[in-house]
């Protein structure tokens, strides 16, 4: 298939992977994290470790939306879910995160009335199709999905439309980046930086991570190719002694950002003085809500909320997981009392989270899978 | 840790997870993460992996309160239910073997029975419909139990108000589809219910059919060294119908493969002795048959990512939508497990059948690691092809 094909081509990597090892001083140890959920999903669905030297090791990131949002928030999500009259729109990952009673799966299974979407303008057609119903929309992730929310709270101003509104839940990556820089837990060598984000935000806000903390910052791409790219030119770096951002994804990235979509975002939402991350805990500046101005699109406004925060289960360590100081399989409970069949952690929940990519997917430790393939 | 530091939690299940957890392997309980390790990584990883083994052999519970759309997906969700719910309440050397159909002996005769009720959503949709999915799905799954299918029952759940013209419509196709593959419906029943508590029409069909194969077949017959094969290109069926639902506005030239597979199986068994065990892949796809395979067997298994045969517009929805093919339903497709000397005899019988053209050599079973399917991927990596919890597609049959 064209345009995917090529950047899965085995001898293309296997070259690139020859380069990475040639680049590895011996005896030193590289930790590379990749900020984005959805390059740990890449990374294990293409199995892309296998080509990697033993001594670099990639650390999963924050960069999984779903995998962030705290159980206080899903909570109050339910609430919501729970009114008279409320049909709430939510993206198909969001429909197994557990709150502290149960998931949106068991909410519809109790009648309530919860319905998947696609896309938040889908979420439009609901409520034009039910005008004696509340449709709310379940806003998640970060700059990547704040416009196509931003967008829609436009549409539905435009065409004053008045039984929609947004549960604004979105995020912004670089505070994120910032805590898990300052947390002194973890010693990184550099950042596969997140593709999809930076078509919104652009390299440039990623400048003070190479300027400030001396990481280099390679902005990668979502095929397995992309990524062992991206390894290489952060490889090719710190072999050079530099630290820069530097664009592996330009066939999609602008450096500058997408100016429509940032100007889309600017309009209808404003930074939250701070916001709870599930396992960084609260982080200022970090999230955005609906502008006073789109009150009347803006579920927090309009229905009341619990609001309350709800401590994780203790056992779970999804925290150190987004921290990159756990490794999926070093949590207590991963794989036992944690399974994607029954999660107790969001990490657990998206295909983007990296316990559930790691159980799906990577279960295999890389003695095993040598020894399997020679077989 | 104890089971009360999650009491916070009020699913209950969480604190009892918990508990089952440390009961489970009290000895792996002594190193605490994150602290420094006495044994090296990966044989910390190792021993974390065997945990997780032992765990999944666990005997299943459902843990929800109520049934959720993920229990009538076919993955995780579906087989726990199965097996803590309906194994549980009719436990018998019959059913236990959880295959296609049962295998039953009626004075002296061999039979098949089997039954399949379909739900499908839209009643109509490229290359078929409810009424002959309902026929090949019950003669498909007599067929890869190694039997001739010959008589079958059908129950019609009907919604008040539903058109008798589509009623029509539907009960001429399934009458195709049973002189194709040579039954006859020969009982049945129907039932109304008010409006808005079914959604048109439900079917149910029953089947019988007579066991001439000789040989052993079932899943756990596999054995290291067999080979895999699929009969053709997988996921048409499910990737039709989600895209016949219009929702996602994508449109691709594609039909549903549904057909009956008595004749492709006949065919394979009269020509190859060395056939194990055969599935129809439909709900959950071939990952899920690969996975039930390597469970029943107590064997892994490796599946070459390029070698299976998917359609580019299977392939193109699939990665539009983010979901694999893989575990996309087929209804006409065989997933065969053979002797691995006697691969190439079958990959040529299933081949000179007009319904396996595009049969294809897909893997092989392995002796380690034992109940776990792993993929070779396109890209040159290795990876685990685990069960899905739920299905991103309901009611795809």
């Amino acid at each position: 298939m064209r345009f995917v094909d090529e950047f899965r081509d085995s001898d293309k990597a296997h070259a690139l992977a020859a380069k990475i090892a040639a680049l590895c001083e011996p005896g030193r140890e590289y930790k590379l994290m990749e900020v984005c959920g959805g390059h740990t999903h890449t990374i294990y669905k293409h199995g892309l470790e296998d080509y990697l030297p033993e001594q670099l090791t990639l650390v999963h990131g924050p960069g999984c939306p779903v995998c962030v949002i705290p159980m206080g928030r899903m909570d109050d999500a339910m609430a919501l879910a729970a009114q008279p009259d409320v049909i709430m729109t939510s993206f198909g990952d969001m429909m197994r995160v557990p709150g502290s009673n149960g998931s949106f799966f068991d909410a519809k299974a109790r009648g309530t009335d919860i319905r998947m979407v696609y896309s938040p303008l889908d979420s439009l057609k609901i409520a034009r199709s039910n005008p004696d119903k509340r449709v709310v929309f379940m806003a998640i992730g970060f700059e990547t999905t704040a416009p196509s929310t931003a967008m829609t709270i436009l549409r539905a101003a435009a065409e004053n439309l008045d039984n929609f509104s947004v549960f604004c839940n979105h995020v912004t990556i670089i505070p994120a980046i910032k805590a898990i820089l300052d947390s002194p837990d973890l010693r990184l060598d550099g950042f596969i930086g997140p593709g999809h984000v930076s078509t919104v935000i652009g390299c440039r806000p990623y400048e003070f991570i190479a300027r400030d903390y001396g990481k280099p910052v390679v902005v990668a791409g979502f095929e397995p190719l992309d990524i062992l790219q991206s390894i290489y030119m952060l490889m090719q770096q710190l072999a050079e002694g530099r630290s820069e951002v530097e664009n592996q994804y330009a066939r999609v990235v602008p450096w500058d950002g997408n100016m429509v979509a940032l100007r889309a975002i600017g309009e209808t939402m404003e930074l939250r003085p701070y916001f709870e991350w599930r396992g960084l805990g609260f982080i200022s500046h970090s999230a955005l809500s609906v502008r006073e101005q789109y009150a009347k699109f803006d579920a927090e406004r309009l229905f009341s909320v619990p609001g309350v925060r709800v401590a994780d289960p203790k056992a779970c360590q999804c925290g150190e997981v987004l921290k990159g100081v756990l490794k999926p399989w070093e949590c207590k409970v991963f794989g036992t009392a944690c399974t994607p069949e029954t999660p107790i952690g969001t990490c657990m929940v998206s295909p983007e989270g990296a316990c559930a990519a790691y159980y799906n997917y990577g279960r295999l430790t890389r003695t095993r899978v040598k020894e399997a393939t020679r077989s | 840790m104890t089971g009360n530091q999650a009491a916070g939690h009020p699913a209950g299940w969480v604190a009892e997870a918990l508990r089952a957890h440390d009961e489970q392997d009290p000895a792996g309980r002594t190193e605490r993460p994150g602290s420094p390790q006495p044994a090296p990584g990966t044989v910390r990883e190792e021993m974390v992996l065997d945990r997780i083994d032992r765990a999944r052999r666990a005997r299943p519970r459902v843990k929800e309160e109520r049934i959720t759309m993920s229990h009538g997906a076919g993955g995780k969700a579906t087989q726990t239910l199965i097996e803590a719910v309906f194994l549980n309440a009719f436990r018998n050397p019959l059913l236990e073997p959880l295959e296609d159909a049962a295998r039953v002996h009626v004075n002296g005769a061999k039979v098949a029975l089997t039954t399949d009720s379909y739900v499908v959503s839209p009643l109509f949709f490229p290359g078929g419909d409810i009424g002959d999915l309902a026929v090949n799905g019950t003669v498909n799954d007599l067929a890869v139990s190694g039997a001739v299918p010959l008589y079958l029952s059908a129950g019609f759940i009907l919604e008040e108000g539903f058109p008798v013209e589509s009623l029509i419509r539907i009960t001429a196709s399934m009458q195709a589809a049973a002189q194709r593959a040579g039954v006859q419906v020969v009982t049945g029943d129907t039932k109304v219910v008010e409006r808005g508590k079914a959604d048109g029409c439900y079917i149910n069909t029953a089947g019988i059919g007579l066991i001439e194969y000789a040989g052993p077949l079932g899943i756990a017959q596999a054995r290291p060294g067999d080979a895999i094969l699929v009969s053709g290109p997988i996921g048409d069926h499910g990737v039709t119908i989600m895209l016949a639902r219009g929702e996602l506005d994508i449109e691709a030239d594609i039909v549903s493969d549904t057909a009956p597979v008595n004749g492709l199986v006949a065919s394979l068994l009269s020509k190859v002795a060395g056939v194990r065990a055969m599935r129809d892949a439909t709900r959950g796809g071939v990952a899920t048959i690969l996975n039930e395979i390597a469970t029943a067997a107590r064997a892994g298994i490796m599946v070459i990512e390029d070698q299976i045969p998917v359609r580019p517009e299977v392939r193109g929805a699939s990665e539009l939508l983010g979901i694999d093919p893989m575990y996309v339903a087929c209804e006409g497709r065989v997933v065969v497990v053979v002797d691995g000397a006697e691969a190439e005899q079958a990959l040529a019988a299933l081949r000179a059948h007009p319904q396996g053209e595009q049969a294809a050599i897909i893997g092989k079973v392995t002796a380690d690691p034992p109940g776990i399917v792993q993929l070779k991927t396109a890209f040159g990596g290795t990876r685990i092809v685990d069960l899905l919890v739920g299905d991103p597609l309901p009611r795809i049959c």
